[in-house]
């Protein structure tokens, strides 16, 4: 785990201070700085430093002293920024993961069951449609219809962009994040969909529901107590991973264009702006979720699979 | 859709026949293989039709160009009717063969051709960033599965960081980085804009996602008997892995081409779409969206048709995936495109 977190910091240190024919002190002067400019820039930033003073003067004020400052807004620090986004992408993806385990699970298992008939296909192409979705683009088409001529009539209880605290108004929160919440979540209910569909109708040729069949289970019981719990098993892992990096930041292309003020957005700001010590702190709140959520799917595997509880 | 069972015993052919046969019957293959190809053709057509049906470089701005329709002139960009009627509006759809078929964006470039010249550029990116991953994943794959020990640890360990890393995070910072400045490294040297650079970032950080469950096959396919017979008989490394393992990893990767052609092609356009794609002068599907953002509540069509292209290629793409994966190999999976 904290091998994980080490190496990732030092991937990111290397990709913007360590690539080859990349002067990062030309890019945070911008395009036209003259010499005497990038001295100054490399002095006030101790980049004529070498890299592993850097790295471990960098890794000191964030995590030990925590009073790391942006390379743009100088003196600002970083970390009151990431906690000031971390609400708003909270919100984002819990209200988005809750539609999207619901859709996911529910036709899932609704088309194993179905696997006969023609609701299976249906609800197949339902969720290549999902997966094949580009979820800006998406954003952008919902924003046409609920914020163009529609505004007017249909949709004018639609706020415009943004994103309203819970505390300050909780219809306002719910209201604006109602379309970034569906649009979000449409991509993963494709995927989940298919995992779920695929799995529990590879489990249909197990042993194990021969067994129960034999027993005299009916269909219904097969499906719901025996398969689909064994199918949530991948599921478990996949929500581990994709929650742990839509928190961390993943869902930024919903953020942008939603103008939601999330990690996401802070994130990609950071990034364009060459502000190293806010992308750092983004980053390793982003790997620090995933590393979290890792951790917590593997204590899920031991209750949902009884062979892994007792080591197989 | 499983294939027929006591009828395959009997038969004498290679299963790469009978894999072949199911997929040539299956609908899925004949439908996704007629989008892609007739996508394909059209996009390949794109400098046919700038030069003889649009009439107009489609790369360079005509902001007071004007044009024949009806026999009547008109300006490409015109006077906004709406609010206080300040600004200008490009020219909307003519929905006549000839120029502006699909109407011109907000620099008076003809949407129709750039939308063609675009796809060119989303699915040569699409197709060579998943030829690298899967060429680069299936070389790590089976060196790490079959070396074992020291060799598999350290692959092992760079691509579990590389999986904790969020792929849309690396793209981006990877594609911050290089694409003003270029890359230099060694023989190596690619100039900032240049269409290599998303193909390598996109093909180098999808690596992880196919890598890793090759070297689970081959970990495998290491203690199959077949395998321990050719190692026990004195064959030499390199003819077991080329004359064992690989045909039995080409089927898993042949199941992940048209996923991870489809993967490549959203993660291109959604890089172009925040700018750090495809750089102009060049366009791709995701640079004309970002480019019909400020159009989107007057002339919709100019960001709605580059994304409907997206969907259908990438529906087809995942389509064929199904098929090839009944067809070839049940249990291959793929995190984040079942």
């Amino acid at each position: 785990m904290v091998f994980v977190l080490f190496s990732i910091s030092v991937l990111v240190f290397l990709i913007f201070f360590a690539t080859p024919g990349v002067d990062p002190a030309a890019r945070i002067a911008g395009r036209n700085a003259d010499q005497l400019t990038l001295q100054q820039v490399r002095a006030t930033l101790d980049l004529d430093k070498p890299l592993p003073i850097r790295y471990l003067s960098m890794m000191n004020h964030l995590f030990i002293e925590r009073d790391l400052t942006s390379y743009v807004n100088r003196g600002a620090e970083v970390w009151p920024q990431v906690t000031q986004a971390i609400p708003a992408t909270l919100s984002l993806v819990f209200g988005a993961a809750i539609i999207w385990l619901i859709l996911g699970l529910g036709l899932g298992i609704y088309a194993a069951g179905m696997r006969k008939s023609w609701i299976d296909p249906a609800i197949g192409i339902l969720g290549i449609i999902g997966v094949s979705l580009p979820v800006y683009w998406l954003g952008e088409v919902v924003n046409l219809v609920t914020q163009g001529k529609l505004h007017d009539t249909v949709f004018s209880w639609v706020p415009p962009l943004g994103y309203v605290p819970f505390t300050e108004s909780p219809t306002g929160w719910f209201l604006g994040l109602l379309f970034p919440w569906l649009t979000l979540s449409i991509l993963y209910a494709g995927i989940y969909i298919r995992v779920v569909r695929n799995e529990i109708v590879g489990l249909m040729q197990e042993d194990y529901i021969k067994t129960v069949r034999a027993k005299g289970a009916g269909d219904r019981r097969v499906l719901i107590k025996h398969a689909s719990r064994m199918s949530m098993i991948p599921v478990v892992s996949l929500f581990g991973l994709d929650f742990g990096a839509l928190v961390g930041g993943s869902a930024l292309l919903t953020e942008v264009v939603f103008g939601i003020q999330g990690i996401g957005r802070l994130t990609f700001t950071a990034l364009q702006n060459f502000d190293l010590p806010l992308i750092m702190a983004t980053v390793m709140y982003a790997a620090f979720f995933i590393v979290i959520a890792n951790a917590i799917v593997d204590v899920l595997y031991a209750w949902l699979d009884p062979r892994v509880r007792v080591g197989r | 859709m499983t294939t027929a069972g006591p009828a395959l015993e009997l038969s004498s052919e290679s299963p790469g026949k009978i894999a072949f046969r199911t997929l040539v019957r299956d609908r899925r293959t004949w439908i996704a293989a007629s989008l892609l190809s007739l996508i394909v053709a059209l996009t390949l057509a794109a400098p046919f039709y700038a030069a003889s049906i649009s009439k107009t470089d489609p790369f360079v701005s005509t902001i007071n160009g004007t044009f024949i329709l009806d026999s009547k002139e008109i300006a490409v960009l015109q006077q906004s009717t709406e609010g206080l009627g300040l600004g200008v509006n490009p020219i909307g759809p003519t929905w006549q063969i000839g120029p502006y078929f699909l109407g011109a964006d907000n620099q008076g470039r003809d949407v129709a051709a750039r939308l063609l010249y675009g796809g060119t550029n989303t699915l040569l990116i699409g197709f060579a960033s998943a030829a690298l991953t899967l060429l680069l994943a299936t070389i790590l794959g089976i060196v790490a599965g079959y070396s074992g020990r020291a060799v598999d640890s350290v692959i092992s360990r760079i691509l579990d960081v590389i999986w904790a890393f969020p792929v849309y995070l690396l793209s981006i910072s990877l594609s911050v980085v290089l694409l003003t400045s270029g890359f230099k490294w060694g023989p190596i040297s690619l100039e900032a804009g240049s269409l290599y650079l998303p193909i390598l970032i996109i093909g180098l950080v999808y690596i992880p996602y196919v890598a890793r469950p090759i070297r689970g096959q081959v970990l495998a396919l290491r203690e199959r008997e077949f395998v321990k017979a050719a190692i026990g008989s004195g064959a030499k490394n390199g003819t077991i892995i080329f004359r064992e393992i690989l045909p039995n990893v080409i089927p898993s990767v042949l199941v992940f081409i048209p996923l991870m052609v489809s993967l490549a092609m959203l993660t291109e356009s959604a890089l172009s779409f925040l700018s750090i794609g495809v750089q102009p002068p060049d366009a791709s599907w995701g640079t004309i969206i970002r480019d019909g953002l400020g159009l989107l509540y007057t002339r919709p069509l100019v960001a709605l048709l580059p994304g409907l292209m997206i969907v259908i290629t990438a529906v087809s793409l995942n389509l064929m995936g199904d098929a090839v994966r009944d067809a070839l190999d049940p249990k291959a999976r793929l995190r984040g495109a079942f």
